[in-house]
């Protein structure tokens, strides 16, 4: 389903992922894990392009993300086209980023109708439909502003899943979460996972990678130090870095 | 706070007593200019009666502000064409200054060098020359371009050929050219400040839904720069409302050139400025509470909850201080 070869990215002469490789089966959940700074969120805006690599291969779905390989050349996408292919990608992310001035209903809706061009009672129906499943059809009236950090969380989740996207990226979902709400949005992503989304998911929550995920990948200044089977990573693992890294969040 | 602990104690408020002188200059302040603008003083121009063989003369009673001379051209037809021509000015320049200022904006942040190059260079120079110049120019833009023609650059082909400029192009028109493209470099730069406020993420939130720049330019971040982009816009306008008083000077007959023209005919300076200054005012009004809703409809969502618009305040007032007396006389025995 994404497949990253030898991607590269730097900000300002620091580079940020040196040579990454991942690679993402349908249906599975993949945890990206690392202390901060180490590139794990870079990684997950790459593949849904909204930032540019310099260098290597990212390919979702088969297809190269943000170029085109024609003649033995690497054309870089019309913007319309880069938006097209994003649209099959769902984001969330750690400071929620609901649309302020629309209601809950209106956020879950605008994507269908603006994107896909689905007719407003539709993408109604199933965007209540998308509340219901994250618990929320009873504050569709609501602004988000008007809602707690968790009952948001959900909101953008519902958000993301009305485009009908094949992978969902999750950008440190609970981080900014008072901890008794990280729980409410852990089960929705918990149920998202077994309904058989694949996902990638940057995240702290160690004991939601060691239940949820299939791989577990530990980033650390750029490069990916150890992945595998999350039980074996999570409790035994090889590396120096990543034994103190688990001291330290465990 | 009326008891410490079970036991009811009289509490002591402070007393503020600068306040209160203070509150005394003032009352007295106001309390002379009213007395000045509404009362009557006696004029150079003198009445006598004679009583009782003894004659006895004193000035005639006139208004200090000739409140008299007000009434009567306040509604004069001049006075209220130029209203017209005022408040015409005033909406199509600041219509022209909202829609540049925005497509000035955009462009200023733009990742094109050359668009927002020359966006900056539009902003530097309108908001660097005074905009009398500007109106003033453009009135006599006729002496520089006695012929335009609109067709393709560079050759003779032409779609409109307008001959006489002077002529075509009212001095009016030029006004409005003048202040709407004074006004969209201030405009431009109210906008970029309202675009810059939304926050990152919400742009970032709808590239990921797969909106394109412009799609989530027009739906998400334009809805939301509004809220800052309205204040200081209600300003531009209550300012435009004013310095449209320049038309004047290049003989456009506005409210401001109307009264003028009055007054210097009949010499009524002071009660012709009044008429003005009271029309101004009662526009400006106007438009105060025009922002006062336009505000709190962008405000949707930002606020948990939207503040109460002056007629719903009057309201809850009303209602809490008749339930003020209700519980007064229930107080008894209730013991609330």
């Amino acid at each position: 389903m994404v497949e990253v070869r030898g991607v590269r990215k730097s900000y300002a002469g620091v580079e940020v992922l040196k040579s990454v490789d991942l690679t993402v089966n349908r249906s599975e959940v993949t945890c990206l894990i690392g202390p901060s700074g180490s590139g794990k969120s870079t990684l997950l805006r790459c593949v849904n392009h909204l930032e540019k690599h310099d260098a290597g291969e990212l390919r979702v779905d088969g297809e190269l993300v943000g170029y085109e390989a024609r003649n033995g050349k690497l054309y870089e996408l019309s913007d319309k086209r880069v938006c097209e292919k994003r649209s099959h990608i769902g984001m969330v992310f750690q400071r929620f980023n609901l649309f302020q001035h629309l209601t809950v209903l209106d956020n879950v809706t605008i994507g269908q109708t603006q994107v896909k061009n689905i007719a407003r009672e539709k993408a109604r129906a199933k965007a209540r439909e998308l509340l219901a499943r994250v618990g929320l059809d009873a504050k569709e009236k609501h602004y988000p502003a008007q809602l707690s950090g968790g009952q948001q969380q959900r909101v953008a989740i519902a958000r993301a899943l009305a485009m009908e996207p094949k992978l969902m990226l999750f950008d440190e979902p609970t981080s900014a979460l008072d901890p008794e709400l990280v729980g409410e949005v852990l089960d929705v992503m918990k149920d998202l996972a077994k309904s058989g989304m694949t996902m990638i998911v940057v995240t702290h929550e160690m004991g939601f990678a060691r239940e949820v995920a299939d791989t577990v990948y530990f980033l650390d200044g750029g490069i990916i130090e150890e992945f595998g089977d999350p039980h074996k990573v999570l409790t035994a693992p090889s590396s120096e870095r990543l034994k103190s890294f688990l001291s330290k969040v465990l | 706070m009326d008891t410490n602990g079970d036991v009811a104690v009289k509490v002591v408020p402070v007393r503020h007593v600068g306040r209160w002188f203070g509150v005394a200059g003032v009352a007295l302040f106001v309390a002379m200019l009213i007395h000045t603008t509404l009362f009557k003083v006696a004029s150079s121009t003198k009445t006598c009666v004679t009583t009782n063989g003894v004659k006895t003369c004193h000035g005639v009673l006139v208004w200090r502000f000739q409140w008299d001379i007000v009434g009567q051209y306040f509604t004069s037809s001049e006075v209220l064409h130029g209203l017209l021509i005022t408040v015409e000015l005033t909406v199509i320049s600041m219509v022209i200054g909202i829609v540049l200022g925005m497509i000035v904006a955009v462009m200023r942040m733009s990742p094109n060098r050359v668009l927002a190059g020359v966006a900056w260079t539009y902003t530097w120079f309108f908001r660097g020359t005074p905009v009398l110049v500007q109106i003033t120019f453009w009135a006599f833009i006729g002496a520089l371009y006695p012929h335009i023609s609109i067709g393709i650059p560079f050759t003779h082909i032409a779609f409109v050929h307008i001959t006489n400029v002077n002529v075509t192009f009212t001095t009016l028109e030029a006004v409005i050219v003048g202040l709407g493209l004074n006004e969209g470099a201030y405009m431009s730069e109210i906008a970029r400040a309202g675009l810059i406020s939304v926050d990152e993420g919400q742009i970032e939130a709808a590239t990921s839904l797969g909106m394109t720049r412009r799609q989530s330019l027009r739906l998400i971040v334009i809805p939301q720069a509004m809220r800052v982009i309205i204040p200081p816009t209600g300003n531009e306008v209550i300012s435009m409302l004013k310095t449209s008083s320049l038309a004047s000077t290049v003989a456009v007959l506005e409210l401001f050139g109307a009264v003028s023209n009055i007054s210097a005919q009949n010499f009524k300076i002071m009660p012709l400025l009044i008429v003005a200054s009271i029309w101004y005012l009662i526009v400006t009004t106007v438009l105060s509470i025009g922002q006062f809703y336009l505000e709190r409809y962008f405000a949707r969502g930002a606020l948990r909850s939207p503040p109460p618009t002056p007629i719903q305040r009057l309201k809850r007032d009303a209602r809490g201080i008749a339930s003020k007396f209700r519980t007064k006389r229930g107080v008894s025995g209730a013991g609330a």
